[in-house]
């Protein structure tokens, strides 16, 4: 009798707060919902985008990139961390609310059913544990170890590491008042010789538990009351804090990945919903101001952590341009926070170019991909640059050194203003004319297109590009062709530096050439021109990269190669961004160049996914970037340090680049360059003359 | 401010190789491509910066043909207001002083208070802002590179002179000058942005209309007529150093030494 009525004194500390508790959840959830009703109006503001298609898709993206923490595990110490916290929070999710319905539905306390524990609580006994360390964990790592990736520069405003570790704190807090609890709880039961649930050994609240064992019973049904009391206020301030700061995301994060981007390589439409021909009647194109965003563009600024892993990847950011993806997506959130208040109407929208962001920082990306490629949260932001180009473009804020090339492509199909019938000239080299003929395709000719595009047909340098490439198709016994003077730049940096007017004039001419040509298949050894066959022209016939063409030649033995002359080179591959990260060619390459006898071939510390652009091709050519260091030059340090001297490449903007970093680097004689299909034209085994090595 | 700015069709040098024709007389021109002169597209723009900043319109006028039509809707593109074409086939062939009066019979027509020519057509001589002044009888400067508006009759303007000086005037209104490319950083005209003048139409004046004697332009008129035109013969080749990089540099010093680049 005696231990039923301290119990029920125990419990009856949290029948006297019912009232109060059940205040404080109609207050959180009411006011939780008034600041995310607040934050949800500039989405309703802005422009359509759509991501309601293809719900099994995107349920398996929420599958691999938020349940699975895909991208987490590429920063060890942070991710695994991320990941530790994020299960607590995935366990812990049902707990918390069975805790908030707890008092207010019937008056009792959860998990008082028996002496045995239920599984349940054992796993979440130790997973709030292990979030609990962990938040000290990264309360220590952000004050003790900073890592430099989260530095604010001066530039782009002051360090948030005071809200980052509020925030944990809280999170912590919630933890221990969790512990506290259910500790205070059990020891209550305990003292009234009641069967009380055994907490997990060595968690968080059986440690609490061992602490109270002296307390008094009174004291135990204060404790608890107070505990859940400060539980239930932490949750709530949380939920309803987090839309203001960096652990929005853990609200958001579920509808951004589910709403992700599907597509890879491919550039969102100036407008979704608008086919093509109806585009004359925007009067606006581009992002101009905030409200030009799509709904999900802003939902990506909300989820954005500031984890920085998306600019310490950048190459631009590295080379000390005035571009930090990160930063951009921050400037937007503090812009749309400020933009749109808790309280009053939205202020006037202002300009974003010249406010938040600048004209340098929008053409200083390469669109490399590296920090989408990085972004746990798939962020996006080449759809974002892309989509700022667009507005400037449509302002005429072009740079200078940008409006002749454009002039030109306009005019001549080409950025270098050249003449259209001299596009074939590549195959005037007389030794080449002599071995190789290339004819242009005609109606009843060649099955397969060598698509040369603008910088290998015209660059004296990359010619020997289209000559080596033109080698190897004819070597395998290819029936190919090429469109010559009807050929036209293939856009993919028109439409990636906005001018989508002029993009759409040249795909549209070089859609009806290939067309009218009746080819089947298409190769090229651009993978820029890959990536626009491939993703941004309508009905292309299939497109192949020439190092798709030769493993596969390789792999049936149609190309077979002499051993390497100098067996003291070391190899490294660099993967083109647009061949790689857009377009998941990685294997390709590499599998060329193992199978060329006594090569050796070492990677770079950063490779496949991960590599580091050369500085960008196409119109970036052409572009004067505010920068400390080429990014060319990092990249050929790169090389450098993995102690190789050949760099191949499968790319002629990066044979430009890297070719330029070499002598600005000072490696000149020291290092070479050489694209894969040079390569494999060098090594191929020629069967009429076995022992001609090299015809570059 | 209503502001003119008289502007050219030229073959674009960057985007073509210029040859000569069989006869000799003059250029290639089949397969040339033509933009609006340099200049011409950085007096539009000074033009439009001015009118943005005190109010007003601008004109593009061209003398020429139908396809000159072309660089008046480039220019409508970036925010002029009207294009005008003046064309008659008496025109044809006019020397400097020709196009200066038909473009002055056209100014007479209206009521600017500022006329913008570019500093010199790229296969011109620069005559023709010059003449269209004293024509008018306007005040005229040349090279300008910087242009202020003091009040409704009076501009400050900067003009570049030789060895990189600059030297500032006073102007006053209605005044003619040729503009220096520099003086803005020209905006982008989009494809899009032509289009969406594409159907506009272009008013267009003959002879007649703008009370021209036909005999006064074109061939009739011109007392400047090209003899002769071509290509000089390429002079002595460069001098190509060779040796290793460090005889390059003390062999480049020493001829730069010898031939005064290095004080």
């Amino acid at each position: 009798m005696e231990s039923s009525a301290a119990l029920s004194e125990l419990t009856s500390s949290l029948e006297s707060g019912r009232a109060l508790f059940l205040a404080i959840h109609v207050l959180g959830t009411l006011t939780f919902s008034y600041v995310v009703w607040r934050r949800l109006l500039p989405l309703l503001h802005a422009e359509r985008d759509c991501r309601f298609d293809r719900p099994f898709a995107r349920l398996g993206k929420l599958a691999k990139f938020w349940f699975g923490q895909w991208k987490h595990p590429r920063y060890r110490t942070a991710g695994i961390l991320h990941i530790l916290i994020f299960t607590g929070f995935i366990l812990l999710v049902i707990r918390s609310f069975s805790l908030l319905a707890g008092v207010s539905e019937n008056g009792g306390v959860v998990g008082v059913s028996g002496t045995a524990s239920h599984p349940y609580n054992v796993i979440t006994d130790y997973a709030a544990t292990v979030v609990f360390l962990c938040m000290l964990f990264a309360i220590v790592r952000r004050l003790v170890f900073q890592p430099a990736r989260y530095a604010v520069p001066e530039r782009y405003g002051k360090a948030r590491t005071a809200d980052a570790i509020f925030l944990l704190a809280l999170i912590a807090v919630l933890m221990a008042a969790d512990g506290m609890f259910s500790a205070a709880e059990a020891a209550g039961h305990l003292k009234a010789g009641q069967p009380a649930e055994a907490l997990a050994v060595l968690s968080l609240p059986r440690v609490m538990q061992i602490i109270l064992a002296s307390a008094s019973l009174p004291a135990l049904g204060k404790l608890c009351f107070a505990s859940y009391l400060l539980h239930e206020v932490t949750f709530y301030f949380l939920l309803c804090y987090r839309p203001f700061g960096i652990q929005f995301h853990v609200e958001t994060s579920l509808f951004n990945v589910y709403f992700s981007k599907l597509e890879r390589g491919t550039v969102k439409p100036v407008r979704w919903g608008m086919s093509e021909g109806t585009l004359d009647q925007i009067k606006s194109f581009g992002v101009k101001t905030f409200e030009d965003f799509t709904w999900k563009h802003m939902l990506d600024f909300y989820s954005c952590a500031d984890c920085g892993r998306c600019s310490d990847n950048c190459p631009a950011n590295a080379a000390g341009r005035p571009l930090s993806p990160r930063f951009l997506s921050i400037k937007a959130r503090d812009y749309a926070f400020q933009h749109y208040p808790m309280f009053g109407k939205a202020g006037n929208g202002k300009p974003l170019i010249g406010n938040l962001f600048s004209e340098d920082q929008i053409w200083s990306c390469t669109t490399c991909g590296a920090c989408e490629e990085e972004c746990p949260l798939l962020v996006e932001y080449i759809d974002k640059i892309v989509d700022l180009r667009r507005g400037l473009i449509d302002d005429g804020n072009v740079p200078q050194s940008l409006q002749k090339p454009l002039k030109a492509l306009e005019s001549r199909g080409n950025p270098y203003g050249k003449m259209e019938k001299k596009r074939a000239d590549w195959r005037s080299a007389k030794e080449f004319q002599q071995t190789c003929r290339v004819r242009v395709v005609d109606k009843n000719g060649a099955c397969t297109l060598y698509f040369v595009d603008s910088i290998t047909s015209y660059d004296d340098r990359m010619q020997s590009i289209a000559r080596s490439t033109a080698r190897v198709l004819d070597h395998v016994g290819e029936n190919f062709g090429i469109l010559g003077a009807a050929e036209r730049d293939s856009g993919h940096e028109v439409r990636r530096f906005g001018e989508e007017t002029l993009f759409e004039a040249l795909r549209d001419h070089n859609s009806e050439a290939i067309k009218a040509s009746g080819v089947k298949r298409i190769v090229t050894a651009d993978p820029h021109a890959l990536n626009a066959l491939k993703h941004d022209y309508k009905d292309a016939p299939p497109v192949e990269h020439i190092s798709q063409v030769i493993a596969r030649d390789v792999k049936v033995g149609l190309i077979k190669f002499q051993p390497v002359a100098n067996t003291n080179d070391v190899y490294t591959y660099h993967d083109p961004c647009y061949l790689g990260r857009h377009n998941q060619v990685y294997e390709d390459p590499r599998q060329v160049l193992d199978a060329i006898p006594g090569l050796k071939r070492v990677e770079m510390a950063r490779s496949r996914d991960r590599s580091f652009c050369c500085g960008g091709g196409g119109l970036m050519l052409f572009y004067e970037p505010k920068e400390d260091e080429r990014m060319g030059v990092k990249r050929v340090r790169m090389a450098a340090d993995a102690g190789a001297n050949v760099i191949v490449t499968a790319c002629p903007f990066c044979m430009v680049n890297i070719e330029d970093a070499i002598k600005v680097a000072g490696l000149e004689g020291k290092m070479t360059v050489i694209d894969l299909a040079e390569l494999a034209d060098r090594q191929m085994l020629r069967p009429a003359s076995p022992t001609a090595a090299t015809s570059s | 401010m209503e502001i003119l700015v008289c502007a050219r069709r030229v073959p674009d040098t960057s985007e073509n190789e210029i040859a000569l024709n069989s006869a000799g007389n003059d250029i290639e021109r089949d397969e040339l491509v033509y933009s609006i002169n340099e200049p011409d597209n950085y007096a539009v723009e000074e033009a439009l910066q001015i009118v943005a900043r005190v109010g007003g319109s601008v004109t593009v006028v061209t003398v020429g043909s139908e396809d000159d039509e072309e660089i008046l809707r480039r220019e409508m593109a970036m925010g002029a207001s009207h294009g005008v074409l003046l064309s008659d086939d008496a025109f044809i062939g006019s020397d400097g002083r020709g196009i200066a009066a038909i473009l002055k019979s056209f100014v007479a027509k209206g009521n600017y208070d500022l006329i913008l020519t570019g500093v010199q057509a790229e296969d011109g001589a620069a005559q023709v802002g010059g003449m269209l002044a004293a024509m008018l009888d306007y005040p005229f400067a040349s090279l300008v590179n910087s242009i202020e508006v003091l009040d409704a009759r009076k501009l400050k303007i900067g003009r570049e002179i030789e060895g990189g000086n600059r030297e500032i005037n006073e102007i006053d209104l209605p005044c003619v000058l040729s503009i220096q490319t520099g003086i803005n950083e020209p905006r982008y005209v989009g494809m899009r942005g032509i289009r969406a003048v594409a159907s506009v139409p272009i008013p267009t004046h003959a002879a007649s209309d703008l009370g021209l004697d036909p005999g006064t332009v074109g061939d009739a008129g011109a007392k400047v007529k090209r003899v002769d035109y071509f290509v000089p013969v390429l002079g002595k080749g460069a001098e190509m150093l060779s040796g290793s990089r460090e005889e390059n540099i003390d062999k480049l010093v020493e001829l730069m030494a010898a031939k005064g680049g290095l004080n």
